[in-house]
């Protein structure tokens, strides 16, 4: 099975838990990465150039319809819903999903909608729910789905509900999902 | 590797993800013929998720069933149009674009003798009273004629009246701040109740009406266009479409306002415009 996005939900703790986990991917990393990171929405998008600094792999604030890449990272920008749609994103200004927007739950909801088994989540540390909805979304679409062990998780609430909520494939120490990734990503390549 | 016998599969026991798309597709169809609304061209998965969250509104259990009783049912309908699009707005969001439009565009603007400026998809109009104000402080306002519209009459009925919740005030107060406003922002409305009511002398030179974007034509020459947050909701096909009207409806060296994440980056006007900065573009010739 070939997978064509990743998709990547975090909250509180997200910042240093994005810089290990993207951090450790390689320069010819195959597929494209969504990524929702809760935020102050007059935060702009000054994230993506912090985090940029200990990448490999060029990340970005979603523009509207900006293609879906491989080798790419996206960034959900402040105060916008991030969608995946057939080989493009949108975005939306639709209400807060439980108190959040960027919503992760949106966003996973939405790639396993159109995507479906050629989607992987991961839920990393947050002190909320988000996401666990959306998690099991893409395991109902026979997606990959990952959680952080919550053990090695800042904050182990988001984790915890996404296991809770759906039976997923992988509980991962932090430092061990990047490894995971490329071992399974590689392997579907030739 | 193969799959030898592929009438041996089971069928998947959830509801197939591409009846869903057809429920969808025959909808918006429907909702098309009878109606006059077209949402086809709109972007699949926001879409989507309005449709699906409106379905569990009415109680029903299938995308078809919605179907049935939007056609059958013009109060449905009524719901739909409100629910399927998103009219969340608010008075000078990001800051950055107003300061820019009165250091950049306000100069090029005063050159004119009369200013036409096309606000479209203005929804319940916080955005409109936020350029009104802009105006107004720069000394154009008297100058101005602008056509604010929307598909929704529901909202422009809002826009019209002029009332927002007091609470959003506080908000609106830090925002007209950062966008360079100029004077106390209590001066542009009186408070009554749990209300906040904008001068009428606001929208003295406001007209609001009805336009379709996927639809209408275009119906007058404009200096300025601003349409922020609006075609995020479209498809690329559905865009182009847009910008071909903005751009047919925008006199040499007229403005286009668009929303913080928006470009022309992937349209073929791009070429012909220069950007400002912070969305604004500007018409070459
Ligand atoms: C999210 S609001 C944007 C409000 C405001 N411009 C802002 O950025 O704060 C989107 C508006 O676009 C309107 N709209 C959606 N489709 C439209 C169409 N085809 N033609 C005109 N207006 C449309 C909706 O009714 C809604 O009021």
């Amino acid at each position: 099975m070939a997978f064509e996005i990743i998709v990547i939900g975090t909250s509180l703790g997200g910042l240093s838990a994005l810089r290990v986990l993207l951090g450790s991917l390689p320069r010819d990393f195959p597929l494209a990465i969504a990524v929702v990171q809760h935020r102050y929405k007059d935060f702009n998008n000054s994230l993506s150039s912090f985090l940029q600094q200990f990448l490999s792999l060029p990340i970005k604030d979603v523009e509207d319809k900006d293609p879906i890449q491989p080798g790419k990272i996206y960034l959900a920008p402040a105060d916008y819903h991030l969608l995946v749609e057939p080989g493009y994103f949108s975005l939306s200004i639709d209400e807060p999903v439980s108190f959040a927007r960027p919503s992760i739950d949106v966003l996973f909801e939405s790639a396993a909608d159109t995507y479906r088994d050629r989607t992987v989540g991961i839920v990393l540390t947050g002190a909320n729910h988000d996401g666990a909805r959306g998690l099991s979304s893409i395991k109902t679409a026979n997606g990959l789905t990952i959680v952080q062990d919550p053990a090695s998780a800042e904050s182990n609430i988001m984790p915890l509900a996404a296991i809770a909520a759906t039976c997923v494939d992988a509980i991962l120490p932090l430092a061990e999902i990047a490894p995971y990734l490329m071992n399974r990503c590689a392997s579907v390549r030739s | 590797m193969s799959t030898p016998h592929p009438t041996s599969h089971t069928p998947r026991p959830t509801p197939s993800p591409d009846l869903e798309e057809i429920e969808i597709q025959l909808l918006l169809e429907g909702v098309y013929r009878l109606y006059g609304f077209d949402f086809r061209n709109y972007a699949p998965s926001s879409l989507k998720r309005r449709v699906r969250n409106l379905m569990e509104a009415e109680a029903l259990s299938s995308i078809s069933a919605l179907q049935d009783r939007v056609l059958h049912d013009t109060s449905c309908m009524e719901r739909f149009l409100l629910g399927v699009t998103v009219h969340v707005t608010a008075m000078f969001r990001d800051p950055g674009f107003f300061v820019r439009f009165r250091n950049q565009v306000v100069p090029l603007l005063s050159t004119y003798p009369f200013i036409r400026i096309w606000h479209a998809g203005c929804s319940t109009g916080q955005e409109v009273y936020s350029l009104a104000i802009l105006l107004l402080e720069e000394g154009l306002y008297h100058r101005c004629r602008i056509y604010a519209t929307d598909m929704n009459e529901r909202v422009l009925q809002k826009a019209k009246s002029g009332i927002y919740p007091l609470e959003l005030m506080q908000e609106y107060t830090q925002l007209y701040l950062k966008a360079g406003g100029k004077r106390s922002f209590s001066e542009y409305y009186t408070a009554a109740y749990d209300n906040a009511a904008f001068r009428a002398s606001l929208r003295e030179n406001i007209i609001f009406s009805q336009h379709n974007l996927a639809t209408d034509h275009s119906f007058n020459e404009f200096h300025v266009i601003l349409c922020r947050n609006v075609l995020i909701y479209f498809d690329p096909v559905l865009q182009k479409r847009v910008h071909q009207l903005f751009y047919d409806s925008l006199c040499p060296l007229g403005i286009l306002g668009l929303g913080r994440q928006e470009t022309l980056r992937l349209t073929p006007y791009e070429p012909h415009y220069e950007e400002l900065g912070d969305r604004i573009y500007r018409r070459l010739h």
